[in-house]
């Protein structure tokens, strides 16, 4: 293979991973809150299928992302209202959110079965989106893309650095600790359970904008739960997060390029090969509880109701 | 005593009063936890706060601090009315406070939980950098990089102390600091007390413990049942007339029993016992020995975190040793043998958390006997055939006779484990194990958080078990009941036991040093 098809399949890995990487990135941050949102699935594709609509309507990809960004976040205030005013069970309200979204995108987006997409475009950056090899890898792919990776490094500034994320790290660790010093916890939680609501639902604008311009029903296709389990493959870091994201986009990709090769694979495996290593690495991190011990925020999936 | 002597005039009027409650109500329910409460604060005091679990003394607190609201009453700092709606309204006022459970968040540094109570958005490093001045001019090192998680309880007391310093507060409040320390590390706290009340700041110590409110405090207000029953000056007290006001009656004495001596079998034996846990947080304990014969109590004296948890667990074969031999109960090698199995024998266990480990607190007290006994008593609580249904009658029957023989307080006839009193939940927890006479009784912390009345109950049970010729061990905190029940004490520190000695043979101090030997929070006083 040549040159420019290595860089091709950069670039497609980057469009594989760059859902993955949104999608964990909030439910990290939600996570760290202690609040764990098993919603992802449907708060993606609530994305996908809200900036597809909106792309269609108005005819602006970037106005769909947008939409995508509040339909997610929308779609996650219901979850945080259940589970942090209403103090429902967090599992199931999760997994009812995930159906409650998969059902609601597939009747919402009926009448757009089929037609054809409007793809937010690749950036062009004079000069240097044309070098030769970096220039369209680095320089020259979608904005979601270049947001997807300036939000790992925010993320990360701000758990580990900002007042702000040391009282979110704080609540997610113990609830009972934080009220008590009298930080709000209740009002922490929801934000972070809105930021990784926005975060899943510019992950699904990306699905139905950039990396499959159209309408399928059901199209985030279990993408939400990997990026839950990667948040634990991660243990909770945002960089680790990053890495993962593309390790588990590379799997995807790499399947078609086996295929193309005309190695002897069945098509099926190839296909289950994400999910298999999703598995492996769930296994994997379990053997070593001391390291996913001292990074899980404790208070994870516990309700909190203050005293009154 | 009456209940209701009347309150103590104030005599001493020269200091002006910093910090006063007056009337202070609050409901839960139907229990009113405060009911019109009074309480004073003067400058410079150390201000003694004495009840019995339950007597309402954290309820108030919680409402002088601003995380609870009262139903009624008002409060006044230097003789303005103010509301406090929240900790930090408390904390701009000058009121700083040191839980009895720590609120520090484990995973965090000690700078960064140091910080989180600070409303400023001050750099963390200056933060750090102050809390280490502050930690050194108090006498109370501290590293202000350190995960809390790694640290000794000692050490996280001090971590609450310097957080609660750092904002200069005018009253500093501090709940049971002391149930968590070696004698030697109470000291310790006490030359801070001091210090910070010859600064002319004021300290709310809320306590049990007579002895120490006698020798910091010079007032002393005392709660029962939510109500302020006596004000007075403890050094003008005797131990005993302060147990009194707090109980309102004189508390039952243990009746020892004989101690037979002779030959005695030797029921439970741990032979070079070495068991690391798959968990970050565990303590490993390091070959253990000991041997409990029949009609002996064994108390295992420790401060938290030093391995009781562990040790219950390998006792209780709650985690399997390696060794079979690790672990013998009546002369059988039961260290492979999980609970049941070690229960079938004739053992029987009680945890130290009540709610959870020793009980479901949403299930009935009788589900709660059949969990605990389903192995040991399985043919008399079940029906026979192949299906073997719970025989409820004969469970609620034995429940029912558990209840009757420890004394348990309940509302109805069979109630939920959580909504028994914690006092009375022990009582029924310690009968469960009771009632079957066991060989063997493993028991960790028997009277925690239990209020005298039901703890002079337990321990007599225990002592009533051992003359009936059985071996008992118990873990605990509690130095008083370790001396009025032990036969012999051996003390666990870093997971490492020592040789027990007799309990007549041992005073305070040799404990207090045992007990701070080889914990990890010694270097800290070289530093």
């Amino acid at each position: 293979m040549g040159v420019d098809v290595w860089i091709s399949i950069l670039i497609s890995i980057c469009a594989a991973s760059t859902p993955l990487l949104l999608a964990a990135l909030g439910e990290l941050v939600s996570e760290r809150a202690g609040v764990l949102n098993l919603g992802v699935e449907g708060m993606m594709i609530v994305g996908a299928v809200a900036g597809f609509a909106t792309a269609q309507v108005t005819g602006n990809p970037y106005m769909g992302a947008v939409i995508a960004v509040f339909a997610g976040a929308a779609f996650s205030w219901l979850f945080a209202f259940l589970t942090l005013t209403l103090v429902t069970n967090q599992v199931a309200t999760g997994l009812a959110l995930t159906i409650l979204g998969l059902g609601l995108s597939g009747m919402v987006g009926e009448s757009f079965v089929g037609q054809p997409g409007i793809r937010m475009e690749a950036i062009h950056i004079p000069v240097l989106s044309d070098l030769p090899l970096v220039g369209q890898l680095v320089f020259g792919q979608d904005l979601i893309f270049y947001i997807s990776i300036a939000l790992v490094f925010g993320v990360s500034w701000f758990l580990f650095k900002s007042r702000a994320g040391l009282t979110l790290r704080a609540v997610g660790d113990s609830h009972v600790s934080a009220h008590a010093l009298g930080i709000n916890v209740i009002k922490v939680r929801y934000l972070a359970v809105l930021f990784g609501g926005a975060c899943a639902g510019l992950a699904g604008a990306h699905l139905s904008l950039v990396y499959v311009p159209q309408w399928v029903e059901g199209m985030t296709a279990g993408r939400g739960w990997i990026a839950l389990a990667l948040v634990v493959f991660a243990s909770w870091r945002p960089v680790r997060v990053l890495v993962g994201a593309y390790l588990f986009g590379a799997v995807t990709i790499a399947q078609f390029h086996v295929q193309a090769q005309g190695v002897n694979i069945p098509a099926q495996f190839l296909t289950s090969l994400p999910y298999l290593a999703t598995i492996l690495v769930l296994v994997l991190i379990a053997r070593n509880r001391r390291l996913t011990m001292i990074n899980t925020p404790s208070a994870l999936g516990q309700s909190f109701v203050p005293d009154k | 005593m009456s209940g209701q002597s009347t309150l103590q005039k104030s005599q001493d009027s020269s200091a002006s009063v910093l910090m006063e409650a007056s009337g202070i109500t609050k409901i839960f329910g139907e229990l009113r936890a405060n009911d019109a409460v009074d309480l004073s604060i003067r400058e410079g005091e150390i201000h003694a706060l004495l009840g019995e679990n339950g007597a309402g003394k954290s309820t108030l607190v919680k409402i002088l601090f601003g995380s609870l609201q009262a139903d009624g009453g008002q409060l006044f700092w230097r003789g303005q009315p103010v509301i406090n709606r929240s900790p930090s309204e408390a904390r701009a006022l000058g009121i700083g406070m040191v839980f009895q459970h720590f609120s520090l968040f484990e995973a965090l540094t000690v700078a960064e939980n140091i910080a989180l109570s600070f409303d400023s958005d001050a750099p963390l490093q200056d933060t750090a950098e102050r809390a280490r001045e502050l930690s050194n001019t108090y006498g109370l090192p501290l590293d202000p990089y350190a995960v809390v998680g790694d640290l000794s309880v000692g050490e996280r007391q001090r971590v609450e102390i310097i957080r609660c310093l750092m904002q200069d507060p005018a009253l500093i409040i501090l709940d049971e600091p002391t149930s968590v320390l070696t004698p030697q590390e109470a000291d310790t706290l006490f030359e801070t007390l001091f210090r910070l009340r010859d600064e002319g700041r004021s300290v709310l110590y809320i306590s049990h413990r007579l002895e120490e409110v006698q020798r910091l405090c010079t007032r002393a207000t005392i709660m029962r049942h939510g109500k302020v029953v006596d004000a007075c000056d403890p050094r003008g007290e005797t131990a005993g007339s302060l147990a009194s006001k707090m109980v309102g009656a004189n508390i039952g004495e243990v009746v020892q029993r004989d101690v037979k001596t002779g030959e005695r079998k030797t029921l439970l034996q741990v032979e070079n016992l070495k068991l690391a846990f798959n968990n970050p947080f565990a303590v490993e304990l390091k070959n253990i020995n000991m041997s409990v014969s029949g009609g002996e109590i064994l108390g295992i004296a420790g401060i938290a975190g030093n391995g009781q948890g562990e040790l219950f667990a390998a006792l209780s074969g709650e985690e399997l040793c390696d060794d079979a031999q690790a672990v013998q109960i009546a002369g059988q090698a039961v260290g492979q043998v999980d609970i049941s199995g070690r229960r079938l024998i004739g053992a029987a266990f009680v945890p130290e958390e009540r709610l959870g480990h020793g009980a479901v607190p949403t299930m009935a007290l009788s589900d709660n006997l059949y969990l605990a006994r389903h192995a040991s008593d399985g043919d008399t609580l079940r029906s026979g055939g192949r299906l073997k249904i719970i025989l409820r009658n004969a469970v609620e029957k034995l429940s029912a006779k558990v209840c009757e023989m420890m004394d348990v307080r309940k509302s109805a006839p069979n109630p939920p484990a959580g909504a028994l009193s914690g006092g009375n939940l022990q009582k029924f927890i310690m009968g469960r194990e009771l009632e079957r006479n066991p060989v063997v009784l493993v028991v960790n912390q028997p009277t925690w958080g239990v209020d005298a009345g039901a703890a002079a109950h337990i321990r007599q049970s225990l002592i009533d078990l051992a003359a009936k010729g059985s071996a008992v061990v118990m873990i605990s905190q509690d130095l008083d009941e370790l001396f009025e029940i032990s036969d012999r004490i051996c003390v666990i520190a870093d997971g490492h036991l020592s040789q027990p000695i007799r309990a007549s043979e041992l005073t305070r101090e040799q404990i207090g040093l045992m007990m701070a030997s080889s914990g990890g929070f010694s270097h800290l006083e070289a530093a």
